[in-house]
């Protein structure tokens, strides 16, 4: 983890504010990307059994991961004896070493990558460029922060904070693309340099949406071919994969890359889905001399180990989360400060990094349930968002007086005749008076008008006899 | 049938008014409404910050309250959600696990309890079997504001609106009308930039509407606040008020 990192996520309520008011086309550029992906993701998900397709995923993923050592083991035998490397990874560092030792001993110049959330959690970048290796981002998304130097925003579109007016004048800038292009000649743009980079790189390295235990398959969904050309055309790929992503038998496999992609973009399945099993056979074959795929834990076990946390290792990083969620929309990725934002990086985050670390993305949510119901493996996202919270409070990582504020409340409603009188000195003290006697209320008062309070109680009203 | 209104905090201190037309509604519908004095509240503010131990002792005033009651209605499907889906969450972990008897019991005192708890609406059309409520709300244009729980956990999908169509009105398309106001309790207060932004989403895609109509008064209140910041100057009315004004032909 970046050591500004732990800054990033505790200034949340102050980014996400920064963000709304200074940039306001983040927000409508992700307000509208989002929309419109959880509209496809509607009518993906109508168009088949839905939710009997994600009662079966969530519990293949279960399974796989309370018998995840059996299926690594399993996963590792398969991969060796289709001639791929396996490396394991216990943190970020070690899967930085792995990956810097592999371009060292391949005598790496360049590298292309496909889109990759876990490179992106290792940090993998800026160690190769600092290696003297050029590094080509070759997701169109990607490719645009990778000249912007930015992290994404979202998990599935990491540029979909950026408007068609920023894109096309960052090519005209920096690619001199035609002012005003399409977003085809935008395309077109990037593929000349990005085409350049396939033929020239050494090395291609992706990350992997599914390892398949039984053949030992790294399995990757894309749209734009870019994985395609990352996993065949240089010398060696390097897959780098989450301990998580395991399916124990290419039976299921068909399953997920068809509910993935129908969460993700309501596709029916991914344009191009690339099934890695080794390198080529013989020299003459297509495909790369040398495979190798780096496991990596980072936190995962620990999330494993925890007694409500561990539902989130079944994310499939589609993002249907982020489109649905209402907190997101406002913000973007960058608010939360990590890699993996909105509902998932706000369950998930904390098991990675520890909670105190990911205070206070468990309370960034107002528990609308949107979320869970648009999660391909069902995750609870609400209530996990709930157990976060407890131990929050049972470790004092919230501020004392909401403490003090819920404790009092708790102390008055169990006193009934405490409550009525604490009631009535509130509605005798009118708005202004309940705001002042309510500090929490402050910052809330500024954004709005503050709530009047009934003239008279509907206590009193019952007891003066309702007509 | 007897009824007995849960009036929550939010509705006592309010919308004392909304809170009195559901009693009107409820008795014009041939109910009997009692009100069981020492009710206070449902203990949600202390649920979502995480503080369970203090969520879980106003469960357990609100349980001892209500245990003789036939039905239990609440004008706010966010705090019914807290009777009927969380409390038996609730009481089921706790402190005490050691004595699985106490445990037992509490649940299913819970459970009983969340079966014969209802939302306003859900109370008027599935318990009562009414959707017609006349004409009253004839030539009335609004807009439906769903609450979160009730539409995602209750699964109270169409009820309010089939009810303010059963009084008259015209219900018109929201585009934001499933997405979270950004009330959210707790979180208003600690994420206020992002809860006001989510109340605007809303404001913004406001069709044009005579009254915006919620079963939720923390929604109410949320929204309409930042709406008279903003100076946007819709009317923002409980549903009990609405299909009472519908009822009493008072839809001014």
């Amino acid at each position: 983890m970046p050591a500004d990192m732990h800054t990033r996520i505790r200034d949340y309520a102050s980014r996400s504010g920064e963000i709304i008011r200074e940039d306001p086309g983040v927000r409508e550029a992700v307000t509208g990307a989002t929309i419109a992906f959880d509209q496809k993701r509607l009518q993906g998900y109508s168009e088949v059994d839905a939710d009997g397709w994600r009662r079966w995923a969530e519990g293949v993923k279960s399974h796989t991961l309370t018998h995840l050592d059996r299926y690594l083991a399993g996963a590792e035998t398969q991969l060796e004896a289709n001639g791929a490397e396996v490396h394991w990874a216990a943190d970020a560092a070690e899967a930085r070493e792995i990956v810097m030792s592999l371009a060292a001993r391949h005598s790496v110049k360049s590298v292309v990558k496909g889109k990759s959330m876990v490179t992106e959690e290792i940090d993998l970048n800026p160690a190769l460029e600092a290696a003297g290796i050029e590094v080509y981002e070759t997701d169109l998304g990607e490719y645009i922060l990778q000249l912007l130097d930015e992290p994404p925003s979202h998990i599935l579109g990491p540029a979909i904070h950026k408007s068609l007016q920023q894109v096309q004048e960052l090519f005209t800038d920096r690619l001199g693309s035609e002012p005003g292009g399409d977003p085809d000649t935008l395309a077109r743009a990037a593929r000349r340099v990005l085409r350049d980079a396939f033929i020239q790189s050494d090395m291609g390295i992706t990350g992997g949406n599914f390892l398949v235990a039984e053949t030992g398959t790294v399995a990757l969904i894309e749209n734009e071919g870019n994985i395609r050309l990352t996993t065949s055309l240089p010398r060696v790929h390097v897959a780098v994969v989450g301990i998580e992503k395991l399916l124990p038998r290419m039976a299921d496999l068909s399953g997920f890359l068809q509910l993935t992609a129908r969460a993700a973009t309501g596709q029916p399945i991914g344009c191009f889905v690339s099934l890695i099993q080794g390198p080529a056979a013989h020299p003459d074959d297509d495909g790369p001399e040398a495979v190798h795929v780096v496991l990596v834990d980072n936190g995962r076990t620990d999330v494993l180990a925890h007694e409500h946390a561990w539902e989130a290792l079944r994310c499939l990083r589609c993002g249907a989360c982020l489109n649905a969620c209402p907190v997101y929309r406002q913000t973007g990725g960058h608010a939360y400060g990590y890699v993996y934002s909105g509902p998932i990086g706000s369950v998930l985050d904390p098991g990675l990094l520890g909670l105190h670390e990911a205070m206070p993305l468990p309370f960034a949510s107002s528990l609308c349930g949107a979320c869970e119901d648009a999660c391909p493996v069902r995750i609870p996202i609400p209530e996990m968002l709930l157990e976060w919270r407890r131990e929050a409070q049972e470790e004092g990582l919230t501020p004392w007086k909401e403490r003090a504020a819920l404790k009092g409340l708790a102390s008055v409603a169990t006193r009934p005749g405490l409550y009525r009188l604490a009631g009535k000195i509130g509605s005798r003290l009118g708005a202004t008076g309940v705001a002042r006697a309510l500090p929490m209320l402050g910052e809330w008062a500024a954004d709005r008008a503050l709530p009047q309070p009934s003239r008279r109680t509907f206590r009193e009203l019952w007891r003066e006899g309702i007509e | 049938m007897r009824v007995a209104l849960f009036v929550t905090c939010l509705a006592d201190h309010y919308f004392a008014e909304a809170a009195a037309d559901a009693v009107r509604l409820l008795r014009h519908l041939g109910c009997e409404v009692l009100f069981p004095a020492d009710q206070t509240c449902c203990g949600q503010p202390a649920y979502n910050a995480g503080r369970t131990r203090e969520a879980a002792r106003m469960a357990k005033h609100t349980m001892e309250v209500f245990a003789d009651s036939d039905a239990v209605v609440l004008p706010s499907g966010s705090c019914a959600t807290m009777v009927k889906k969380f409390y038996p969450r609730l009481v089921a972990g706790g402190a005490d696990a050691a004595a699985p008897a106490a445990v037992a019991d509490r649940t299913s005192a819970a459970a009983e309890l969340a079966d014969r708890t209802f939302d306003l609406a859900e109370f008027i059309v599935h318990r009562l079997g009414v959707t017609e409520l006349g004409n009253g709300l004839a030539g009335r244009r609004v807009a439906v504001h769903q609450g979160c729980h009730a539409l995602r956990e209750l699964r109270l999908e169409t009820e309010p609106a089939v009810l303010l169509e059963g009084a008259g009105a015209e219900v018109v398309p929201w585009e934001a009308q499933e997405e979270c106001c950004g009330f959210g309790g707790l979180f208003s207060v600690k994420m206020t930039a992002v809860s006001a932004a989510m109340a605007d989403r809303k404001l913004d895609t406001l069709p044009e509407v005579d009254w915006v109509v919620s079963g939720d008064g923390g929604c109410v209140l949320h929204l309409d606040g930042r709406n008279r910041a903003r100076g946007t100057g819709i009317e923002f009315v409980h549903l009990a008020t609405a299909l009472w004004r519908g009822v009493a032909g008072d839809a001014r």
